[in-house]
């Protein structure tokens, strides 16, 4: 429940801001939203099934943009595996790039909360990658970053691979984490546009795994290392 | 469906005019929410007098109007005489001419009409005009038609959608691609790989991949219907005639976004006037018809069968018919829609010089030698062009390969001739080589600037007072529209003084066609004649080209200038122009 109050709590602000009325004269850009999911799906594992989210709520102009970033993974009838959440402001640094500042908070059960200054570029490379490299600074700093590409079959079916990286710059024992010991995570998602876009049906794998040091904990421990997951779920965007 | 309106031979006449002297007439119009039905969907909208069938106000030529408009809406609205001649408070534009019409007021417009022609009026705040808020103005002249007809239609076109203007700007500044449901796909590449080599349909997806730009975007909105007179294909606006009359169709387009392809299939159309001003008669096969332009044609259907007005968006994803027909109930047929078009590397042309090319690899591209004799200018005077927007310089293209590209027959590499397409009338208005080209649908004679001769001058031909440049700017990602790089919330009026005559210097530098519209004042577009230059109040400039325009600076006062596209209006392509001076 408390990660609940927390995502609301967070999510407050933004909430607010949605409330801003449309333009009020032509000519003058306008306050605008939106929200989108990338991931809102349930896992299928060898050992435990899963639900698994990743969303991002926005508002702001041509400017500057308030952004809730969230993701997490909760294991069915059990804890929340994953739980991270950020809120940051986000502003245009090139044609096709924002920069952006802000503050992540990881709050999976049964480990230690940490919290993070996040700085990063986000946006879209040549040949329509979207990227984002963000610097997350904290007694426990790490790096992140994240490809997406849309292959599109057709306009409507889109078959999305996407790999997501993060390298600790420090040891976080309690949290089974060692410097230069990174965990990737790759996804191949085939989604069917169904209403406009705001409503996607997709099937995929989801594939994690540690390295290093990070391994050799996990390993210790008695863990996996690696998870191959089949998923389906719905995107929406609105 | 209704049209009963439309089969009054005259339209409809609102208010007091009837026993009242022609030369005061009042008006009555109410702004309503109304619930418009195009067959497919069903949506809330906005309309005048409680329908979705556009309002027809009916005019003389030297009459004084009043116009009386009720805001039934819970927010403030505002109407705009497009087109029309008027004193500055009049216009209806709220921030510039006027506060706008609050919440259940009545606000009264008072002006002359000092025109005749084809005109249009709109909401000019918020999405209101996409949402439905538009209908057509018919002013007769004094001295009767000079062209005169047994019948006379208003056919105006828009693009409705279901979903209401300020959703579609919230989605397209979320994702500028989020209405492109044509673009390339995986089979496009395997179709161009089997007809190119694969190895030129990868470069050409690399190249435009390079610039995150895509070939498909040529309308920024789609999945819309496309209505004529507020109906749908199916619900069918119909046209009354007897065989070998002479019927006038008086084109709108009152589309957000779209520009449309017209076309009446088995008939030429006399195109007569534009923008509300009478041309030297120029008979056509087709025509495109900007947002905002007015076209008058005159079409002669001989046989006693159904004839279809065609409107093809331009980017060919969406498609409406009506009929004209000698009894009610006939349906003229419906015809496939053609093949979609694609953007070339000549409508980048502009978006080029602004661009941060360092991670593009286009070596071996020599433009150098790319000449422009072959174009198609039909005799008009172009040493005044200037092409400077198409710098290139910045560009490093060592080691492209173009021998695969699909350049729509532009060979850049080889520096041979540009020439437009086949039978491309109208092309001297587009980039040489641009995808954009409009031809007509049966290989006739489709409508360009360039045919365009005006009947009788507005003005005395005299050389201009000074040179205005206007560049047409964006940024396509952040769906971010701009003059000279600056949005309108950031931009300094642009000063006019009372009695020079202006020259507009448009360069398009970005992708898309952008119609380009003045308020207050007539925009003359240079096609060489000089004096007999065409006469308009809205004018499309195509990606990557310069287009010169005059305008005699004679309407004191605050007026707005912007591309008539609401979604590029709103993004802040726009500006007020302020007229100093003027007789007191």
């Amino acid at each position: 429940m408390k990660k609940l109050l927390l995502g609301t709590a967070l999510g407050l602000p933004l909430g607010l801001a949605f409330a801003t009325s449309a333009m009020a004269e032509v000519g003058v850009s306008p306050t605008v939203w939106g929200v989108r999911t990338d991931k809102l799906e349930y896992r299928m594992g060898d050992e435990e099934n899963s639900f698994a989210w990743e969303f991002e709520a926005w508002t702001g102009n041509d400017e500057l943009r308030l952004v809730w970033k969230s993701e997490g993974a909760k294991i069915e009838g059990g804890d929340f595996e994953e739980m991270d959440n950020q809120i940051r402001l986000q502003k245009p640094i090139t044609d096709f790039f924002d920069g952006f500042i802000g503050i992540a908070a990881s709050t999976p059960d049964g480990t230690p909360e940490r919290y993070y200054g996040a700085f990063g570029v986000t946006g879209l490379a040549p040949q329509w990658f979207e990227v984002e490299a963000a610097l997350y600074v904290s007694e426990y700093p790490y790096l992140g970053a994240e490809v997406e590409y849309e292959a599109l079959l057709t306009n409507r079916l889109i078959l999305t691979p996407s790999l997501e990286v993060s390298l600790p710059l420090a040891d976080d024992p309690a949290r089974e984490i060692a410097a230069g010991g990174g965990s990737v995570e790759l996804g191949l998602r085939l989604s069917y546009d169904l209403i406009g876009r705001s409503v996607s049906p997709y099937v995929g794998v989801n594939y994690e795994r540690a390295f290093g040091g990070t391994a050799d904990i996990l390993r210790d421990h008695g863990h996996e290392v690696d998870e191959l997951t089949g998923v389906v779920g719905i995107n929406f965007m609105f | 469906m209704k049209h009963t309106n439309f089969l009054r031979p005259l339209a409809v006449v609102l208010g007091l005019a009837l026993g009242l002297p022609a030369q005061a007439g009042t008006y009555d119009i109410t702004v309503d929410k109304v619930r418009i039905d195009t067959g497919t969907f069903k949506k809330n909208g906005i309309g005048y007098n409680g329908s979705q069938t556009p309002t027809i106000l009916h005019f003389e030529e030297g009459e004084d109007v009043v116009i009386r408009v009720k805001n039934n809406l819970r927010e403030s609205t505002s109407i705009h005489w497009h087109g029309l001649i008027l004193p500055f408070q009049q216009d209806g534009v709220p921030g510039i001419s006027f506060n706008g019409i609050k919440a259940g007021e009545t606000f009264t417009y008072r002006f002359p009409i000092e025109q005749a022609g084809t005109y249009w009026f709109h909401s000019h705040s918020s999405f209101q005009e996409p949402d439905g808020a538009y209908g057509a103005i018919v002013i007769s002249p004094k001295g009767g038609e000079a062209v005169p007809t047994d019948r006379d239609y208003v056919v105006q076109l828009t693009d409705k959608h279901p979903h209401s203007g300020s959703r579609i700007f919230r989605n397209l500044k979320a994702s500028a691609d989020y209405y492109n449901r044509a673009q390339r796909t995986a089979q496009d590449l395997i179709e161009d790989a089997g007809a190119d080599g694969l190895k030129a349909a990868l470069q050409d997806r690399k190249m435009w991949g390079a610039m995150r730009m895509m070939p498909t975007d040529i309308e920024d909105v789609q999945g819309f219907t496309p209505l004529i007179n507020g109906a749908s294909t199916q619900q069918n606006w119909t046209g009354i005639f007897k065989p070998g009359e002479k019927v006038r169709l008086r084109l709108i387009n009152s589309s957000a976004t779209t520009y449309f392809d017209v076309r009446v299939p088995g008939l030429k159309m006399t195109v007569v006037q534009a923008d509300g001003n009478d041309v030297k008669p120029v008979m056509v096969d087709e025509l495109r018809i900007a947002v905002a332009e007015t076209y008058d044609v005159i079409v002669q259907p001989r046989e006693a069968k159904a004839y279809s007005i065609i409107g093809e968006s331009a980017g060919r994803t969406a498609m409406v018919r009506g009929t004209l027909a000698p009894s009610e109930g006939m349906v003229g047929p419906y015809y496939k829609m053609r093949p979609q078009p694609l953007l070339t590397m000549a409508d980048m042309g502009g978006m080029m010089s602004g661009m941060d090319h360092s991670g593009m690899d286009m070596g071996g591209m020599d433009m150098s030698g790319m000449n422009h004799s072959g174009m198609d200018m039909s005799g008009f005077d172009m040493s005044g062009m200037d092409h400077s927007g198409h710098d290139m310089s910045g560009m490093d293209m060592s080691g492209m390969d173009h021998s695969g590209m699909n350049m729509g027959g532009m060979d850049m590499s080889a520096g041979t001739p540009v020439v437009p397409s086949e039978g491309a009338a109208g092309a001297a208005f587009y980039a040489p080589g641009s995808g954009l080209i409009p031809t007509a649908a049966n290989g006739g004679k489709f409508l360009g600037y360039e045919d365009l001769r005006a009947r009788k001058p507005l003005y005395r031909d005299r050389p201009a007072t000074r040179e205005i440049e206007i560049r047409l700017t964006g940024n396509m990602e952040r769906y971010i529209w701009s003059i000279d790089g600056v949005k309108y919330e950031d931009a300094d009026p642009i000063r006019l003084k009372y009695g020079e005559r202006v020259r507009f210097k448009f360069v398009n530098e970005t992708m898309m066609a952008h119609p380009m519209h003045l308020h207050g004042m007539w925009t003359i577009i240079d096609t060489g004649k000089g004096a007999y230059d065409p006469v308009k109040h809205t004018v499309s400039v195509a990606p990557g080209t310069t287009l010169y325009t005059e305008t005699e600076v004679d309407a004191p006062g605050q007026w707005a200038f912007h591309c008539h596209l609401s979604y590029h209006m709103a993004g802040g392509m726009f500006r007020k122009v302020i007229v100093e001076g003027g007789p007191s």
